[in-house]
């Protein structure tokens, strides 16, 4: 019988090699920063009142949506969650259109229709936040067939957690996706919980890239905080993936530092021991003292990345704030397109 | 003019679409033989019997620039797959602000009649009704859903073509020149003086035998035949009410907040109808029961021409109290 911690066959990346060169190592610095600082502004600004509904947010998770990101093409699509903005951010969405999305205004990406939970930009192949769980594995599965289709080595991406994990769509897309070799990454962000509900007391197994095994594709686990790995494991499943290999499955190990959404006195059940744990393993902080040791970034380069991202996040809600809001007849259009 | 069976009409309307346009591909659990022959198994995909999956695929194709059209075959199997249809691709395009279009054709046989008992017969059209976003129709004859399918495929929604299961080998002419059918607009199928029969699909047919039989007996019945559900057209439907002064509604479906409800609503909310009306609307629906297998009771549960005889009786013998004071 299968030993349940290492079943299967399956490769855990280890090795950080980055292999990339020093540009673009910064840039992911840059743009996991960017997917913090942002959520930190949501997150004041939902508590303030200026954002509405239910923000969800990335942080802690930032370098899984910079590490696969960084593996595709401009022309590649991915899919996201209902904890969408990191993924928005490193497929290279504009921060005006969705801060105003956020702030409800006519000039975000969804006209003030969709809010956090709907940020798309089908432009850059963002095909949409998705406020249900697994709802969007088949969608993008749909991306994967189009890019099949089309002929032109694109790929696309679905990023999902590990409570999808144990829905439908993950089990019946993989099945079709591998039927088909369709282009496809299915990138699990494991953050250990559903919601409220601990992944140990719902899994039959501890790492889901195990279930890649009963599909015949690859199945890889990564740690999901160390961005070079995880880039690492999604430039392998890009290749495979254009050299008509068909889907991999990558599990990043990975943890959110914040509640479920950022609503007011929701319940936390987790351990802070376990909170405070996994922030001793921050994926910027990492990033950080990599790009410090190899010399590739100092102080002063540093604090002018972070002027520069705070800069841009001002102006995004100055955007955001002088923007109008939609009018109310607006409410009864794009029901259908023409 | 030559004449085709409901089915081969449909078979013809993809065909020549998918002839038409490369972008064009079909998925279901069971390939259609002629479309699999003509053009082989990358555009004429067997899925897995996964509606789930096939339909959340067809969104994120036609999201990247494709028009798929994904056969659910019977209605009952994609009840599975009501995420992807109520959550995703109802709401899709209005949710993102309409960036981009999402062209599906979605296609479900519907109806009873085949002693196949609850799972397969069911009617649950309104059901769709009741989420904005998706278009439907439910056609009566081979000429219609040739016309209606071909309107649907060149749609840049999300359209389901409800089909009914009893219809599916009744021949009609459908003629061989190129011709589509506007979503949204109903057919008069008999014109008439006394009474309004607004029925779908089978009972279309049914409607007819029964106006046949009443005019022996000098009675008028208009039959309106809606043909798309979303969106109605209300102004046939309301004209034709203004018209006869009476209303009967016949649907294969249950009555409760059903398609019957719709229209009585249609006929009753607007004044100008209102007003005409001369007797109570009269719905001549199912029984709200899951349909049983034995023939005794399943033609017990269903309406037919006798019913909707005796529904046209009873809406011309009843008066409006105002009227009758």
């Amino acid at each position: 019988m299968a030993n349940p911690e290492q079943p299967l066959g399956i490769t855990r990346i280890m090795s950080l090699s980055p292999n990339l060169p020093p540009d673009k190592q910064r840039e992911m610095l840059r743009q996991m920063l960017t997917i913090r600082r942002f959520e930190e502004r949501a997150s004041a600004d939902y508590l303030a009142g200026k954002i509405y509904g239910v923000v969800h947010c990335y942080i802690g998770e930032e370098a899984v949506a910079v590490g696969v990101c960084s593996a595709l093409d401009r022309g590649d699509r991915i899919i996201s969650t209902h904890r969408g903005h990191g993924h928005c951010i490193a497929k290279g969405a504009d921060l005006n259109r969705m801060m105003a999305e956020l702030y409800g205004r006519q000039t975000g990406y969804c006209k003030g229709k969709g809010g956090s939970m709907h940020i798309a930009d089908f432009g850059i192949g963002m095909l949409g936040a998705n406020g249900i769980v697994a709802g969007g594995i088949a969608i993008v599965t749909g991306a994967g067939l189009a890019a099949q289709m089309e002929g032109k080595g694109g790929v696309a991406v679905s990023f999902f957690g590990d409570g999808a994990s144990n829905a439908g769509p993950f089990h019946e897309c993989l099945n079709i996706a591998a039927t088909w070799k369709l282009p496809m990454l299915y990138v699990c962000e494991n953050n250990m919980y559903a919601a409220q509900t601990s992944a140990a007391s719902t899994h039959a197994l501890s790492d889901v890239a195990a279930r890649a095994a009963g599909y015949g594709i690859p199945g890889v686990v990564v740690d999901g905080n160390d961005v070079f790995a995880v880039h690492q494991a999604a430039n392998a499943a890009v290749d495979h993936a254009r050299s008509g290999g068909g889907p991999s499955l990558i599990e990043c190990k990975t943890y959110r530092w914040r509640a479920h959404t950022e609503r007011k006195g929701q319940p936390d059940l987790r351990e802070v021991g376990e909170i405070e744990a996994w922030k001793r393993k921050d994926p910027i902080a990492l990033l950080e003292r990599q790009l410090r040791d190899q010399g590739e970034i100092d102080d002063a380069g540093l604090q002018t990345m972070e002027r520069e991202i705070v800069a841009t996040l001002e102006a995004a809600v100055a955007f955001a704030e002088a923007s109008p809001f939609p009018s109310p007849e607006q409410a009864t259009d794009d029901v259908f397109a023409v | 003019m030559r004449e085709l069976t409901y089915n081969e009409a449909a078979v013809e309307a993809v065909a020549e679409e998918m002839r038409r346009d490369p972008k064009i591909f079909y998925m279901s659990t069971d390939p259609i033989g002629p479309l699999l022959k003509e053009f082989g198994s990358e555009r004429v995909r067997a899925t897995p019997i996964t509606e789930a999956a096939f339909t959340g695929i067809a969104i994120g194709a036609a999201g990247c620039g494709f028009r798929p059209i994904a056969d659910w075959r019977q209605v009952t199997f994609c009840f599975v797959a009501m995420d992807q249809i109520v959550n995703q691709a109802a709401k899709i395009h209005y949710m993102f602000g309409g960036q981009v279009t999402f062209p599906i054709l979605f296609r479900a046989s519907v109806g009873g009649g085949g002693q196949v008992a609850a799972q397969h017969s069911q009617s649950p059209y309104s059901m769709f009704m009741n989420v904005a976003g998706l278009k439907m129709f439910l056609a009566s004859t081979p000429h219609d859903i040739k016309g209606l399918l071909k309107t649907a495929i060149r749609d840049n929604n999300p359209v389901i073509s409800f089909e009914s299961s009893r219809l599916l080998t009744r021949k009609g002419p459908v003629p061989e020149d190129d011709y589509s059918i506007p979503l949204g607009k109903a057919d008069v199928k008999r014109e008439g003086s006394d009474v309004t029969v607004v029925a779908l699909a089978w009972l279309v047919h049914e409607a007819l035998a029964a106006a046949e039989q009443l005019a022996q007996e000098g009675i008028s019945v208009e039959i309106v035949d809606p043909r798309t559900l979303v969106p109605l057209d209300r102004q046939t439907i309301r004209r034709s009410v203004q018209k006869t002064g009476r209303l009967v509604i016949a649907d294969e479906a249950g009555p409760t907040a059903g398609f019957s409800a719709e229209v009585a609503a249609v006929a009753t909310e607007d004044p100008a109808t209102f007003a005409r009306l001369k007797a109570p609307v009269k719905r001549v629906c199912a029984l709200q029961v899951p349909i049983p297998y034995s023939p005794v009771l399943e033609n017990h549960v269903f309406p037919d021409r006798k019913r909707i005889v005796e529904g046209i009786r009873e809406v011309l013998r009843e008066r409006r109290a105002a009227d009758a004071a």
